[in-house]
Protein backbone atom coordinates (compact mmCIF):
# COMPACT_ATOMS: atom_id res chain seq x y z
CA UNK A 1 0.00 0.00 0.00
CA UNK A 2 1.77 3.71 -0.90
CA UNK A 3 2.03 6.42 1.66
CA UNK A 4 -0.98 7.71 3.80
CA UNK A 5 -1.67 10.61 5.59
CA UNK A 6 -3.30 11.72 8.88
CA UNK A 7 -5.12 14.24 10.32
CA UNK A 8 -5.92 14.67 13.96
CA UNK A 9 -8.56 17.53 15.16
CA UNK A 10 -8.87 18.41 18.48
CA UNK A 11 -8.48 15.20 19.50
CA UNK A 12 -9.42 14.70 23.52
CA UNK A 13 -9.61 11.76 25.56
CA UNK A 14 -10.48 10.50 29.49
CA UNK A 15 -9.88 7.41 30.41
CA UNK A 16 -12.83 5.97 32.52
CA UNK A 17 -10.87 6.28 36.07
CA UNK A 18 -11.09 9.94 34.82
CA UNK A 19 -7.36 10.40 33.79
CA UNK A 20 -7.33 13.08 31.33
CA UNK A 21 -4.70 11.39 28.51
CA UNK A 22 -5.17 13.77 25.34
CA UNK A 23 -6.44 17.30 25.56
CA UNK A 24 -7.09 19.27 22.21
CA UNK A 25 -4.50 17.06 19.94
CA UNK A 26 -4.23 18.77 16.77
CA UNK A 27 -1.62 17.85 13.52
CA UNK A 28 -1.48 16.61 10.52
CA UNK A 29 1.09 14.11 9.02
CA UNK A 30 1.56 14.12 5.23
CA UNK A 31 2.07 10.74 3.33
CA UNK A 32 5.28 9.04 3.37
CA UNK A 33 6.22 11.70 6.45
CA UNK A 34 8.47 10.62 9.40
CA UNK A 35 7.57 11.65 12.85
CA UNK A 36 8.49 11.43 16.47
CA UNK A 37 6.23 11.70 19.05
CA UNK A 38 8.01 12.01 22.45
CA UNK A 39 7.04 13.56 26.02
CA UNK A 40 7.77 11.74 29.44
CA UNK A 41 5.93 8.83 31.24
CA UNK A 42 2.20 9.97 31.21
CA UNK A 43 1.95 12.31 28.26
CA UNK A 44 -0.25 10.70 26.29
CA UNK A 45 1.84 8.70 23.52
CA UNK A 46 0.74 5.59 23.78
CA UNK A 47 -3.06 6.75 24.36
CA UNK A 48 -2.25 8.88 21.44
CA UNK A 49 -0.62 5.69 19.00
CA UNK A 50 -3.86 3.54 20.03
CA UNK A 51 -6.20 6.27 18.06
CA UNK A 52 -4.18 6.51 15.11
CA UNK A 53 -4.93 2.13 15.15
CA UNK A 54 -8.65 2.74 15.95
CA UNK A 55 -7.95 0.54 19.31
CA UNK A 56 -9.35 3.58 21.23
CA UNK A 57 -11.75 6.04 19.72
CA UNK A 58 -11.97 9.92 19.96
CA UNK A 59 -13.91 10.75 22.93
CA UNK A 60 -13.84 14.70 21.69
CA UNK A 61 -12.70 15.50 18.25
CA UNK A 62 -11.77 13.55 14.82
CA UNK A 63 -9.01 11.47 13.65
CA UNK A 64 -8.61 10.56 10.00
CA UNK A 65 -6.62 8.16 8.17
CA UNK A 66 -6.07 9.76 4.66
CA UNK A 67 -9.52 10.07 3.48
CA UNK A 68 -10.93 7.20 6.24
CA UNK A 69 -12.58 9.21 9.60
CA UNK A 70 -11.32 6.99 12.56
CA UNK A 71 -14.68 5.14 14.01
CA UNK A 72 -15.85 1.80 14.43
CA UNK A 73 -18.21 1.57 10.90
CA UNK A 74 -14.49 2.08 9.70
CA UNK A 75 -12.93 -0.29 11.54
CA UNK A 76 -11.61 -2.54 8.67
CA UNK A 77 -10.39 -0.46 6.45
CA UNK A 78 -8.20 1.69 8.77
CA UNK A 79 -6.18 -1.36 10.24
CA UNK A 80 -5.74 -2.14 6.46
CA UNK A 81 -4.06 0.85 6.66
CA UNK A 82 -2.31 1.58 9.98
CA UNK A 83 -0.12 -1.19 11.38
CA UNK A 84 0.59 -1.07 14.92
CA UNK A 85 3.76 -2.11 16.85
CA UNK A 86 2.89 -2.68 20.26
CA UNK A 87 5.61 -2.04 23.05
CA UNK A 88 5.60 -5.07 24.54
CA UNK A 89 6.55 -7.30 21.61
CA UNK A 90 4.91 -10.40 23.78
CA UNK A 91 1.73 -8.45 23.17
CA UNK A 92 2.10 -8.88 19.11
CA UNK A 93 2.52 -12.54 19.14
CA UNK A 94 0.19 -14.82 19.76
CA UNK A 95 0.53 -17.64 17.20
CA UNK A 96 2.06 -20.68 17.77
CA UNK A 97 4.69 -20.21 15.71
CA UNK A 98 6.76 -16.79 14.01
CA UNK A 99 5.51 -17.77 10.67
CA UNK A 100 2.33 -17.97 11.94
CA UNK A 101 2.29 -15.26 13.62
CA UNK A 102 4.00 -12.92 10.30
CA UNK A 103 0.96 -14.41 8.24
CA UNK A 104 -1.82 -13.54 10.44
CA UNK A 105 -2.23 -9.86 9.60
CA UNK A 106 -2.13 -11.01 5.47
CA UNK A 107 -4.75 -13.71 5.45
CA UNK A 108 -7.23 -11.64 7.54
CA UNK A 109 -7.08 -8.96 4.72
CA UNK A 110 -7.27 -11.84 2.40
CA UNK A 111 -4.13 -12.08 0.89
CA UNK A 112 -4.28 -14.97 -1.63
CA UNK A 113 -2.38 -18.15 -0.08
CA UNK A 114 0.53 -18.52 -2.38
CA UNK A 115 1.43 -14.80 -1.78
CA UNK A 116 1.10 -15.22 1.85
CA UNK A 117 5.12 -17.22 2.07
CA UNK A 118 6.60 -14.31 -0.31
CA UNK A 119 5.20 -11.72 2.51
CA UNK A 120 6.15 -13.62 5.12
CA UNK A 121 9.93 -14.16 3.55
CA UNK A 122 10.09 -10.16 2.99
CA UNK A 123 8.65 -9.24 6.35
CA UNK A 124 11.04 -11.79 8.17
CA UNK A 125 14.27 -10.48 5.45
CA UNK A 126 13.24 -6.98 6.08
CA UNK A 127 14.44 -7.46 10.16
CA UNK A 128 16.62 -9.74 9.81
CA UNK A 129 14.61 -12.54 11.14
CA UNK A 130 14.34 -14.83 8.48
CA UNK A 131 16.19 -17.61 10.45
CA UNK A 132 13.52 -17.39 12.99
CA UNK A 133 10.26 -18.16 10.65
CA UNK A 134 10.14 -21.55 12.04
CA UNK A 135 10.29 -21.37 15.63
CA UNK A 136 7.74 -20.55 18.50
CA UNK A 137 7.03 -16.98 18.72
CA UNK A 138 7.05 -17.45 22.76
CA UNK A 139 10.72 -19.31 22.75
CA UNK A 140 12.60 -15.87 21.03
CA UNK A 141 14.73 -13.76 23.02
CA UNK A 142 13.79 -10.22 23.70
CA UNK A 143 15.20 -8.76 20.55
CA UNK A 144 14.07 -11.21 18.22
CA UNK A 145 10.78 -10.85 19.37
CA UNK A 146 10.90 -7.40 19.04
CA UNK A 147 12.09 -7.85 15.24
CA UNK A 148 9.23 -10.55 14.68
CA UNK A 149 7.14 -8.33 16.31
CA UNK A 150 7.77 -5.91 13.65
CA UNK A 151 7.51 -8.36 10.78
CA UNK A 152 4.35 -9.53 11.49
CA UNK A 153 2.84 -5.72 10.84
CA UNK A 154 5.12 -5.06 8.12
CA UNK A 155 3.65 -8.31 6.70
CA UNK A 156 0.50 -5.82 6.03
CA UNK A 157 2.16 -4.07 3.73
CA UNK A 158 0.31 -0.88 5.73
CA UNK A 159 -0.05 2.56 3.98
CA UNK A 160 1.12 4.35 8.23
CA UNK A 161 3.27 2.46 10.19
CA UNK A 162 3.11 3.40 14.04
CA UNK A 163 5.47 2.41 16.91
CA UNK A 164 5.33 2.71 20.27
CA UNK A 165 9.06 2.41 21.75
CA UNK A 166 10.40 0.17 19.19
CA UNK A 167 14.27 0.50 20.70
CA UNK A 168 13.53 -0.13 24.04
CA UNK A 169 15.45 -2.85 25.95
CA UNK A 170 17.29 -3.79 22.22
CA UNK A 171 20.82 -4.17 21.96
CA UNK A 172 23.27 -1.65 20.06
CA UNK A 173 23.40 -3.52 16.73
CA UNK A 174 19.50 -4.59 17.24
CA UNK A 175 18.96 -1.17 17.54
CA UNK A 176 21.38 0.20 14.42
CA UNK A 177 19.25 -2.61 12.50
CA UNK A 178 15.94 -1.33 13.76
CA UNK A 179 16.96 2.60 12.67
CA UNK A 180 18.32 1.35 9.45
CA UNK A 181 15.10 -0.28 8.70
CA UNK A 182 12.76 1.99 9.81
CA UNK A 183 14.62 4.88 7.66
CA UNK A 184 14.60 2.60 4.30
CA UNK A 185 10.62 2.50 4.61
CA UNK A 186 9.09 4.88 2.60
CA UNK A 187 6.04 4.61 5.11
CA UNK A 188 4.54 7.29 6.83
CA UNK A 189 6.04 6.29 10.03
CA UNK A 190 4.60 7.70 13.60
CA UNK A 191 7.45 6.59 16.08
CA UNK A 192 6.50 6.71 19.81
CA UNK A 193 9.95 6.96 21.92
CA UNK A 194 12.05 7.99 24.88
CA UNK A 195 15.14 7.21 22.08
CA UNK A 196 15.73 10.87 21.32
CA UNK A 197 18.68 10.00 19.70
CA UNK A 198 16.62 7.32 16.98
CA UNK A 199 14.14 10.37 16.61
CA UNK A 200 16.76 12.48 15.34
CA UNK A 201 18.11 9.60 13.30
CA UNK A 202 14.52 8.46 11.59
CA UNK A 203 12.46 11.60 12.13
CA UNK A 204 12.81 15.06 10.31
CA UNK A 205 10.04 16.23 12.39
CA UNK A 206 8.88 15.88 15.76
CA UNK A 207 6.20 16.29 18.39
CA UNK A 208 6.31 17.01 21.80
CA UNK A 209 3.46 15.89 23.98
CA UNK A 210 2.96 17.21 27.40
CA UNK A 211 0.22 16.38 30.28
CA UNK A 212 -1.62 15.32 27.31
CA UNK A 213 -1.29 18.04 25.38
CA UNK A 214 0.88 19.13 21.99
CA UNK A 215 3.71 21.43 23.65
CA UNK A 216 5.71 21.61 20.19
CA UNK A 217 5.60 20.30 17.01
CA UNK A 218 8.19 21.16 14.56
CA UNK A 219 11.73 19.84 12.94
CA UNK A 220 13.47 17.54 15.05
CA UNK A 221 17.08 19.77 14.87
CA UNK A 222 14.63 22.74 16.30
CA UNK A 223 13.07 20.99 18.55
CA UNK A 224 16.12 19.25 20.14
CA UNK A 225 17.68 22.46 20.46
CA UNK A 226 15.40 24.13 22.38
CA UNK A 227 16.60 22.93 25.90
CA UNK A 228 14.21 25.21 27.46
CA UNK A 229 11.58 23.06 25.76
CA UNK A 230 13.20 19.99 26.74
CA UNK A 231 13.55 20.97 30.34
CA UNK A 232 9.82 21.98 30.43
CA UNK A 233 8.76 18.70 29.10
CA UNK A 234 10.69 16.41 31.05
CA UNK A 235 13.09 15.36 28.45
CA UNK A 236 16.81 16.31 27.72
CA UNK A 237 18.95 16.71 24.35
CA UNK A 238 19.84 13.58 22.90
CA UNK A 239 23.32 12.42 23.25
CA UNK A 240 24.50 13.02 19.44
CA UNK A 241 23.36 16.66 20.18
CA UNK A 242 25.62 17.37 23.26
CA UNK A 243 28.83 18.51 22.95
CA UNK A 244 31.19 15.63 23.86
CA UNK A 245 32.80 15.73 27.08
CA UNK A 246 35.84 14.39 26.24
CA UNK A 247 36.48 16.37 23.34
CA UNK A 248 35.56 19.44 24.48
CA UNK A 249 38.05 19.01 27.20
CA UNK A 250 40.84 18.28 24.91
CA UNK A 251 39.74 21.50 22.93
CA UNK B 1 16.79 -22.51 38.22
CA UNK B 2 13.95 -23.18 40.74
CA UNK B 3 11.44 -26.05 40.39
CA UNK B 4 8.45 -23.63 39.38
CA UNK B 5 10.58 -22.25 36.77
CA UNK B 6 11.91 -25.70 35.50
CA UNK B 7 8.17 -26.24 35.17
CA UNK B 8 7.23 -23.43 33.81
CA UNK B 9 9.86 -23.69 30.70
CA UNK B 10 8.67 -27.56 30.53
CA UNK B 11 5.26 -26.23 29.22
CA UNK B 12 6.31 -24.90 25.90
CA UNK B 13 8.71 -28.04 25.07
CA UNK B 14 5.67 -29.62 23.22
CA UNK B 15 6.16 -27.01 20.72
CA UNK B 16 9.47 -27.34 20.25
CA UNK B 17 9.12 -31.27 20.20
CA UNK B 18 6.25 -30.41 17.13
CA UNK B 19 8.80 -28.76 14.96
CA UNK B 20 10.52 -31.68 14.25
CA UNK B 21 10.76 -33.20 11.02
CA UNK B 22 10.40 -36.81 11.51
CA UNK B 23 8.37 -39.64 9.21
CA UNK B 24 5.40 -39.27 12.39
CA UNK B 25 5.53 -35.65 12.10
CA UNK B 26 5.09 -35.56 8.13
CA UNK B 27 1.63 -37.58 8.69
CA UNK B 28 -1.32 -35.43 8.02
CA UNK B 29 -2.91 -34.10 11.43
CA UNK B 30 -5.96 -35.27 10.38
CA UNK B 31 -4.76 -39.16 9.80
CA UNK B 32 -3.24 -39.04 13.08
CA UNK B 33 -6.41 -36.88 14.88
CA UNK B 34 -8.63 -40.61 13.33
CA UNK B 35 -6.68 -42.72 14.81
CA UNK B 36 -6.31 -41.36 18.22
CA UNK B 37 -9.92 -40.91 18.51
CA UNK B 38 -10.62 -44.80 17.31
CA UNK B 39 -8.06 -45.74 19.42
CA UNK B 40 -9.37 -43.83 22.13
CA UNK B 41 -13.14 -45.49 21.74
CA UNK B 42 -11.55 -49.10 21.38
CA UNK B 43 -9.57 -48.23 24.25
CA UNK B 44 -12.94 -47.31 26.51
CA UNK B 45 -14.47 -49.70 25.29
CA UNK B 46 -13.53 -52.34 27.23
CA UNK B 47 -14.90 -54.50 30.36
CA UNK B 48 -14.44 -52.66 33.57
CA UNK B 49 -12.24 -55.59 34.96
CA UNK B 50 -9.89 -56.18 31.56
CA UNK B 51 -6.44 -55.09 32.05
CA UNK B 52 -4.16 -57.44 30.45
CA UNK B 53 -5.75 -57.17 27.04
CA UNK B 54 -5.09 -53.92 27.13
CA UNK B 55 -1.68 -54.35 27.54
CA UNK B 56 -0.59 -54.73 23.66
CA UNK B 57 -2.40 -51.08 23.01
CA UNK B 58 0.69 -49.52 24.30
CA UNK B 59 2.15 -50.50 20.85
CA UNK B 60 0.51 -47.41 19.35
CA UNK B 61 1.46 -43.98 21.74
CA UNK B 62 5.11 -45.86 22.34
CA UNK B 63 6.04 -46.50 18.34
CA UNK B 64 4.67 -43.32 17.38
CA UNK B 65 6.90 -42.27 20.16
CA UNK B 66 9.87 -44.17 19.07
CA UNK B 67 9.09 -42.78 15.66
CA UNK B 68 8.47 -39.34 16.38
CA UNK B 69 11.91 -38.61 18.54
CA UNK B 70 9.53 -38.21 21.35
CA UNK B 71 11.67 -38.44 24.37
CA UNK B 72 9.86 -40.94 26.94
CA UNK B 73 11.07 -39.28 29.98
CA UNK B 74 9.52 -36.36 29.36
CA UNK B 75 6.10 -37.44 27.59
CA UNK B 76 6.32 -40.29 31.45
CA UNK B 77 6.95 -36.64 33.21
CA UNK B 78 3.75 -35.16 31.36
CA UNK B 79 1.72 -37.97 32.02
CA UNK B 80 2.88 -37.74 36.07
CA UNK B 81 1.47 -34.55 36.06
CA UNK B 82 -2.26 -35.42 35.32
CA UNK B 83 -2.08 -39.17 36.97
CA UNK B 84 -3.57 -38.14 40.18
CA UNK B 85 -6.70 -36.73 38.78
CA UNK B 86 -7.25 -40.35 37.02
CA UNK B 87 -5.82 -42.35 40.02
CA UNK B 88 -8.42 -40.12 42.12
CA UNK B 89 -11.10 -41.77 39.82
CA UNK B 90 -10.58 -45.04 40.63
CA UNK B 91 -8.76 -45.10 44.13
CA UNK B 92 -12.59 -45.95 45.45
CA UNK B 93 -13.17 -48.76 43.71
CA UNK B 94 -11.26 -51.15 45.76
CA UNK B 95 -13.21 -50.10 48.78
CA UNK B 96 -17.01 -50.42 46.99
CA UNK B 97 -16.56 -53.13 44.53
CA UNK B 98 -15.04 -56.18 46.72
CA UNK B 99 -16.53 -59.09 44.58
CA UNK B 100 -13.79 -61.68 44.24
CA UNK B 101 -12.10 -62.31 40.77
CA UNK B 102 -9.68 -64.37 39.19
CA UNK B 103 -6.81 -62.75 38.34
CA UNK B 104 -3.43 -65.14 36.92
CA UNK B 105 -4.70 -68.37 38.95
CA UNK B 106 -5.12 -65.99 42.36
CA UNK B 107 -8.29 -64.28 43.92
CA UNK B 108 -8.22 -61.00 43.86
CA UNK B 109 -10.91 -58.22 44.89
CA UNK B 110 -12.58 -56.89 41.84
CA UNK B 111 -12.43 -53.44 42.89
CA UNK B 112 -8.37 -54.00 42.66
CA UNK B 113 -8.87 -54.59 39.00
CA UNK B 114 -10.90 -52.23 38.07
CA UNK B 115 -8.52 -49.86 39.81
CA UNK B 116 -6.08 -51.03 37.49
CA UNK B 117 -8.03 -51.32 34.66
CA UNK B 118 -8.16 -47.44 34.79
CA UNK B 119 -5.19 -46.60 35.35
CA UNK B 120 -4.10 -48.89 32.21
CA UNK B 121 -6.66 -47.11 30.22
CA UNK B 122 -5.53 -43.39 31.24
CA UNK B 123 -1.85 -44.12 30.90
CA UNK B 124 -3.08 -45.10 26.86
CA UNK B 125 -5.07 -42.48 26.53
CA UNK B 126 -3.14 -39.63 28.00
CA UNK B 127 -0.13 -41.03 26.36
CA UNK B 128 -1.69 -40.84 22.82
CA UNK B 129 -2.86 -37.85 22.93
CA UNK B 130 0.22 -36.32 24.16
CA UNK B 131 2.21 -38.00 21.25
CA UNK B 132 -0.77 -36.69 19.28
CA UNK B 133 0.16 -33.00 20.45
CA UNK B 134 4.29 -33.62 20.29
CA UNK B 135 4.42 -34.79 16.97
CA UNK B 136 1.69 -32.45 15.13
CA UNK B 137 1.81 -28.93 17.18
CA UNK B 138 -1.35 -27.12 18.51
CA UNK B 139 -1.82 -24.70 15.82
CA UNK B 140 -1.99 -27.34 13.35
CA UNK B 141 -4.02 -30.24 15.23
CA UNK B 142 -6.40 -26.76 15.52
CA UNK B 143 -6.58 -26.31 11.60
CA UNK B 144 -7.19 -30.19 11.20
CA UNK B 145 -9.83 -30.35 13.58
CA UNK B 146 -11.10 -26.98 11.63
CA UNK B 147 -10.77 -29.21 8.59
CA UNK B 148 -13.52 -32.19 10.17
CA UNK B 149 -15.80 -30.10 10.59
CA UNK B 150 -15.16 -29.07 14.41
CA UNK B 151 -16.46 -25.57 14.27
CA UNK B 152 -14.20 -22.38 13.87
CA UNK B 153 -15.37 -21.04 17.27
CA UNK B 154 -13.97 -23.98 18.75
CA UNK B 155 -10.90 -24.31 17.95
CA UNK B 156 -9.78 -20.68 17.94
CA UNK B 157 -10.84 -21.23 21.49
CA UNK B 158 -8.74 -23.85 22.19
CA UNK B 159 -5.40 -22.42 20.53
CA UNK B 160 -6.11 -18.88 22.54
CA UNK B 161 -6.40 -20.91 25.68
CA UNK B 162 -3.20 -22.31 24.92
CA UNK B 163 -1.44 -18.85 24.48
CA UNK B 164 -3.18 -17.91 27.16
CA UNK B 165 -1.64 -20.52 29.24
CA UNK B 166 1.87 -18.80 28.37
CA UNK B 167 0.73 -15.78 29.18
CA UNK B 168 -0.30 -16.67 32.58
CA UNK B 169 2.79 -18.88 32.64
CA UNK B 170 5.25 -15.75 31.77
CA UNK B 171 3.18 -13.49 34.32
CA UNK B 172 3.64 -15.93 36.78
CA UNK B 173 6.98 -16.31 36.11
CA UNK B 174 8.05 -12.81 36.33
CA UNK B 175 6.25 -12.89 39.87
CA UNK B 176 8.15 -15.64 41.18
CA UNK B 177 11.31 -13.70 40.22
CA UNK B 178 10.54 -11.03 41.94
CA UNK B 179 9.36 -12.70 45.44
CA UNK B 180 12.46 -15.30 44.94
CA UNK B 181 14.88 -11.76 45.01
CA UNK B 182 13.05 -10.31 47.92
CA UNK B 183 13.09 -13.09 50.06
CA UNK B 184 15.72 -13.69 51.93
CA UNK B 185 15.32 -17.40 52.99
CA UNK B 186 14.29 -20.69 51.64
CA UNK B 187 10.87 -20.81 53.32
CA UNK B 188 7.82 -21.74 51.70
CA UNK B 189 5.67 -18.57 50.54
CA UNK B 190 3.28 -17.65 53.42
CA UNK B 191 -0.78 -17.77 52.31
CA UNK B 192 -0.99 -14.45 52.81
CA UNK B 193 1.68 -13.99 49.89
CA UNK B 194 -0.34 -16.61 47.73
CA UNK B 195 -3.06 -14.90 48.16
CA UNK B 196 -2.00 -11.51 46.93
CA UNK B 197 0.35 -13.04 44.25
CA UNK B 198 -2.94 -14.87 42.89
CA UNK B 199 -4.58 -11.50 43.03
CA UNK B 200 -2.24 -9.44 41.33
CA UNK B 201 -1.63 -12.76 38.59
CA UNK B 202 -5.47 -12.56 37.69
CA UNK B 203 -4.84 -8.78 37.05
CA UNK B 204 -1.65 -8.71 34.93
CA UNK B 205 -2.71 -11.58 33.09
CA UNK B 206 -6.02 -9.95 32.02
CA UNK B 207 -4.75 -6.55 31.37
CA UNK B 208 -2.06 -8.80 29.19
CA UNK B 209 -4.85 -10.70 27.60
CA UNK B 210 -6.44 -7.97 26.98
CA UNK B 211 -2.95 -6.09 24.96
CA UNK B 212 -2.90 -9.12 22.97
CA UNK B 213 -6.44 -9.27 21.92
CA UNK B 214 -6.22 -5.20 20.71
CA UNK B 215 -2.90 -6.71 18.52
CA UNK B 216 -4.97 -8.62 17.12
CA UNK B 217 -7.93 -6.68 16.62
CA UNK B 218 -4.81 -4.54 14.66
CA UNK B 219 -4.57 -7.03 11.95
CA UNK B 220 -7.80 -7.53 11.19
CA UNK B 221 -8.78 -10.23 13.84
CA UNK B 222 -12.45 -11.24 13.32
CA UNK B 223 -12.96 -14.63 15.50
CA UNK B 224 -11.35 -16.89 13.31
CA UNK B 225 -7.31 -18.31 13.51
CA UNK B 226 -6.33 -18.41 10.02
CA UNK B 227 -3.49 -20.93 8.85
CA UNK B 228 -0.87 -20.78 6.96
CA UNK B 229 -0.93 -24.65 6.86
CA UNK B 230 -1.77 -26.66 3.85
CA UNK B 231 -1.78 -30.37 4.27
CA UNK B 232 -2.54 -32.81 1.48
CA UNK B 233 -4.40 -35.86 2.27
CA UNK B 234 -2.52 -38.43 0.88
CA UNK B 235 -2.50 -41.90 -0.03
CA UNK B 236 0.24 -42.80 2.92
CA UNK B 237 -1.95 -41.19 5.35
CA UNK B 238 -4.63 -43.45 4.35
CA UNK B 239 -2.63 -46.24 4.97
CA UNK B 240 -1.46 -44.74 8.43
CA UNK B 241 -5.29 -44.98 9.59
CA UNK B 242 -6.59 -47.78 8.07
CA UNK B 243 -3.46 -49.40 9.17
CA UNK B 244 -3.91 -48.63 12.67
CA UNK B 245 -7.33 -49.11 12.80
CA UNK B 246 -7.45 -52.57 11.59
CA UNK B 247 -4.15 -53.53 14.42
CA UNK B 248 -7.09 -51.61 16.94
CA UNK B 249 -9.89 -53.94 15.71
CA UNK B 250 -7.48 -57.16 16.07
CA UNK B 251 -6.90 -56.36 19.28
CA UNK B 252 -9.92 -55.44 20.47
CA UNK B 253 -11.39 -58.79 19.02
CA UNK B 254 -8.35 -61.29 19.94
CA UNK B 255 -6.68 -61.09 23.54
CA UNK B 256 -3.60 -61.18 22.19
CA UNK B 257 -1.33 -62.06 25.51
CA UNK B 258 -4.44 -64.80 26.32
CA UNK B 259 -2.66 -65.68 22.46
CA UNK B 260 0.64 -65.55 23.37
CA UNK B 261 0.34 -67.57 26.77
CA UNK B 262 -1.71 -70.22 25.35
CA UNK B 263 0.88 -70.84 22.42
CA UNK B 264 3.26 -71.12 24.99
CA UNK B 265 1.68 -73.03 27.42
CA UNK B 266 1.02 -75.56 23.89
CA UNK B 267 4.37 -75.34 23.61
CA UNK B 268 5.82 -76.50 27.10
CA UNK B 269 3.23 -79.44 27.31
Amino acid sequence: MSAVGIRVRDLGFTYPDGTVALEAITFEIAAGESVAVVGGNGAGKSTLLLHLAGILMAARGSVDVGVTRVQRATLTEVRKTVGLVFQDPDDQLFMPTVREDVAFGPLNLGVRPDEIDARVQEALGAVGALALIDRPSHRLSFGEKRAAAIATVLSMRPGVLVLDEPSSNLDPRARRRLIDLLRSLGTTLVVATHDLDLAAEVCPRTIVLYGGRVAADGTTPAIFSDKRLLERTGLEQPLSMRACPVCSRGA
Amino acid sequence: MSSTETGLYDLGRLDLLAAQDTPIHRVDPRAKIIATMVFVVVVASFGRYEVVALLPFLLFPVSLAALGNLPFGYLARRLAVAAPFALLVGIWNPLFDRRAMVFADHFVAGGWLSFASVAVRFLLTAAAVLVLVGSTGLSALGAALGRLGVPRVFTAQMLLLYRFLFVLAGEALTMHRAWSARTSSRRAMSLRSYAGLLGQLLVRTYARAARIHAAMQCRGFSGELPTTRSWRFTVRDGAFVVGWVAAFAALRLYDLPQLIGRQILAVLT
